[in-house]
């Protein structure tokens, strides 16, 4: 369904007017910039080398970062999970985590130690809000990984439904390490490239970096303010 | 005026933040932290002036085609679903958000801190034309609208507020029994709001930028809170000002990593949220109406001005973490909600000379603003400007050179401004002098004390040395 737009005549008019023509240009090119100094920061580092800035970063914003292989992540998985107090648990709706070896610890290791979990289902609507919000962790993948600011990038979809990074208390996120990149620019290049192919931008793309956090009060720092109030990073050796 | 907070005169508030010795060593111990931790995260990428030419370039890009990328941007929220409503002025912003929020019945909002959302006294309309209740989600804001105080700070609002304070506002409106430990009083919060985020009607946000090419808007926050009133309520309402886009997401990348490199010292914060209209088919969580309103309210008649360059401001704050007027006034002297040296250029520009002709004399125009400002403002040559048109063109302010004389420490007739000059100057200078010498200028005053020393202003102001001298005769 396509949207309403009001008021626009007279508003672009008075800025076109502002801007000393008399109409609205037809097509504007980006200018080549002068400087581009973005793509210099953190350029011709190795994939081992951007996990160690990555580690680094992590230990500045409060997060705990774990590399595993794909072989022991089933085990270092199931590991945070107890340090972290088991369930309830909600995950996203994702193939990769069977890819990753993860099916017999969501489907039959966790359930026999009682330990809740629960995948968002589009089909049940409403009720994935209300698992949830009492989860106690939530478990999500990363895209795109950014070493300089220790972010995850998170593209929401049916199955990927947005609040299972935002209402649990505690957040496991995985990331591939073959997901790192240097920063935010490889990220914004990269979706601008799959745009360019065809595919249609999530209605949330979410730079995710440490937990949430405030120093609101006497400028001193709260680490888990609305959001998630402890988070860990499994890096994925997948390389 | 929507933009103004609180009744007091100028040199009443000027006064007040004086006096008020809490405000004015947290605004201090902020100002350090901040300006700090700035400057780390600016030095790291050890090539920080290439990327203020570009931050400047494609603020300035955008201003030139304003029309086309605003056109652009209305045309692809629209692609996806979202409604476009262009306001001209505060009313027209108010009316139609009203109006969405009369039509779905809303008797909650959640709301995440905005600029703009304050400057068209937003909260207040919604309360009295809709009657329901508006929630301030961002903690400061949310500490600060349960005593109806005023915010200090761009970026944080609540630093004038002791804890103490926060848990008797707490005890008072919720029997909170905890402690005044930020953790604990924190957790109130987030046990207060999460119920509000999930009974919540609408949500609504400000916008850091938007994104013509995507039609998205991107909302930066430490807390979350943005990302909760958009993920649960069923309409999100997004309000801009309508300078506040980029083209693309690669501009998009820079911008929001000088933001919060210049506004706190971080590389990025916690939540960088990119929204894109509502929520798309088969998804569950996120609005099911989206809107975004695009606010003029005064802007256009700065585009294509002498003072065009203020509109490049991407709300960073540093220029207010550097200010030594802001260091000893605080941010309620400035009468406005936009305060620091932006504010003392954007507050005249859109509330009117009116109501705030001294806030471009509130500064030593000595540049450092100009000097941090990620997006090269020439914060100090506009303020010069204002007062050459309000003194030539508006004849109203026959201060300025009184002013000025008496933050050096020469001058003699009696004014406000004589006053309030000459009682801050000793002390927003002292962090320069060396044996009663200005030796250290920033800014244009560099290039002076670079090649001899300048007299700093005494501590005891002429008057009181004549009054004294007066009195020594007797």
């Amino acid at each position: 369904m396509v949207g309403t737009i009001q008021n626009r005549e007279t508003f672009i008019r008075q800025l076109s007017s502002r801007l000393q023509r008399s109409s609205i240009p037809t097509h504007v090119e980006r200018p080549q910039w002068r400087y581009t100094p973005q793509h210099k920061t953190l350029q011709n580092l190795s994939q081992d080398e951007l996990l160690g800035v990555l580690q680094k970063q992590c230990t500045r914003i409060n997060t705990n970062c774990v590399v595993t292989s794909t072989a022991d992540l089933a085990t270092t998985l199931e590991k945070i999970i107890v340090d972290y107090n088991g369930g309830p648990i909600m995950t996203w709706q994702d193939e990769r985590f069977d890819t990753y070896g993860l099916t017999a610890l969501f489907s039959d290791t966790l359930p026999k130690k009682q330990i809740e979990l629960h995948t968002w289902d589009p089909t049940i609507g409403k009720d994935n809000i209300t698992l949830v919000e009492k989860a106690n962790i939530g478990i999500t993948i990363s895209d795109i990984t950014l070493a300089e600011s220790g972010t995850a990038v998170l593209f929401s979809n049916p199955n990927h439904g947005r609040t299972v990074s935002f209402l649990p208390t505690k957040s496991i996120i995985l990331m591939p390490k073959s997901s790192i990149v240097p920063r935010m620019t490889q990220a914004a290049v990269q979706i601008r490239e799959r745009l360019q192919k065809g595919e249609t931008l999530a209605s949330c793309v979410n730079f995710i970096s440490g937990p949430s956090n405030s120093a609101d009060i006497e400028m001193i720092l709260v680490v888990g303010v609305h959001g998630p109030m402890y988070m860990t990073y499994i890096i994925i050796d997948d390389l | 005026m929507p933009m103004k907070v609180g009744n007091e005169s100028f040199n009443n508030r000027v006064g007040e933040g004086i006096q008020n010795t809490f405000m004015r060593s947290a605004v201090s111990g902020a100002q350090d932290r901040l300006e700090t931790n700035r400057q780390l995260a600016t030095e790291e990428l050890g090539n920080w002036e290439e990327w203020r030419s570009l931050g400047e370039e494609i603020r300035q890009h955008v201003l030139a085609n304003l029309d086309y990328y605003l056109t652009q941007l209305s045309e692809q929220v629209a692609a996806r679903g979202g409604h476009v409503f262009f306001a001209a002025t505060a009313e027209e912003a108010q009316v139609y958000i009203a109006d969405v929020a009369n039509k779905k019945q809303a008797k909650k909002i959640v709301k995440s801190k905005s600029m703009v959302t304050e400057e068209i006294d937003l909260n207040h309309y919604l309360e009295e034309h809709v009657g329901c209740r508006v929630i301030e989600t961002d903690l400061g804001e949310y500490i600060l609208q349960l005593d109806n105080d005023l915010p200090s700070h761009i970026v944080a609002p609540a630093l004038h507020r002791k804890k103490e304070q926060v848990q008797e506002s707490f005890q008072h409106h919720h029997q909170y029994e905890g402690t005044e430990r930020p953790e604990e009083l924190t957790k109130h919060a987030r046990k207060m709001l999460r119920d509000d985020y999930l009974t919540a009607d609408i949500g609504i946000t400000g916008c850091n930028f938007a994104v013509a090419e995507t039609g998205s808007v991107c909302i930066v926050t430490n807390e979350g809170n943005a990302d909760l009133s958009t993920a649960l309520p069923k309409t999100q309402i997004t309000v801009m000002g309508m300078e506040r886009l980029v083209p693309t997401f690669e501009e998009l990348e820079v911008l929001v990593n000088m933001l919060t490199r210049s506004a706190v010292g971080q590389k990025l914060p916690s939540y960088v949220t990119v929204l894109s209209g509502p929520r798309q088919e088969g998804d569950v969580d996120g609005p099911e109406e989206f809107h975004l309103v695009i606010v003029d309210n005064g802007r256009s008649e700065i585009l294509g001005s002498e003072f065009q360059a203020i509109l490049q401001c991407i709300r960073c704050g540093a220029c207010a973490n550097i200010c030594p007027v802001y260091r000893h006034v605080g941010g309620h002297s400035y009468g406005s909600i936009y305060s620091g040296p932006v504010g003392a250029v954007l507050s005249p520009l859109l509330g009117g000379y009116d109501e705030y002709k001294e806030l471009p004399f509130a500064s030593t125009l000595c540049g450092a603003c100009t000097d941090v400002c990620p997006v090269k403002i020439p914060l100090h040559e506009l303020l010069h400007k204002h007062r050459q048109t309000i003194v030539e063109k508006e004849g109203r302010a026959p201060v300025s050179e009184r002013f000025l004389m008496s933050i050096f420490g020469i001058g003699s007739s009696s004014s406000g401004m004589y006053k309030f000059g000459s009682k801050v100057a000793s002390s927003v200078l002292k962090p320069l002098t060396k044996n009663d010498q200005l030796s250290k200028g920033i800014g244009p005053l560099k290039n002076w004390t670079d090649i001899r020393e300048f007299p700093a202003p005494k501590k005891e102001r002429f008057r009181d040395w004549f009054e004294n001298r007066q009195k020594g005769d007797d």
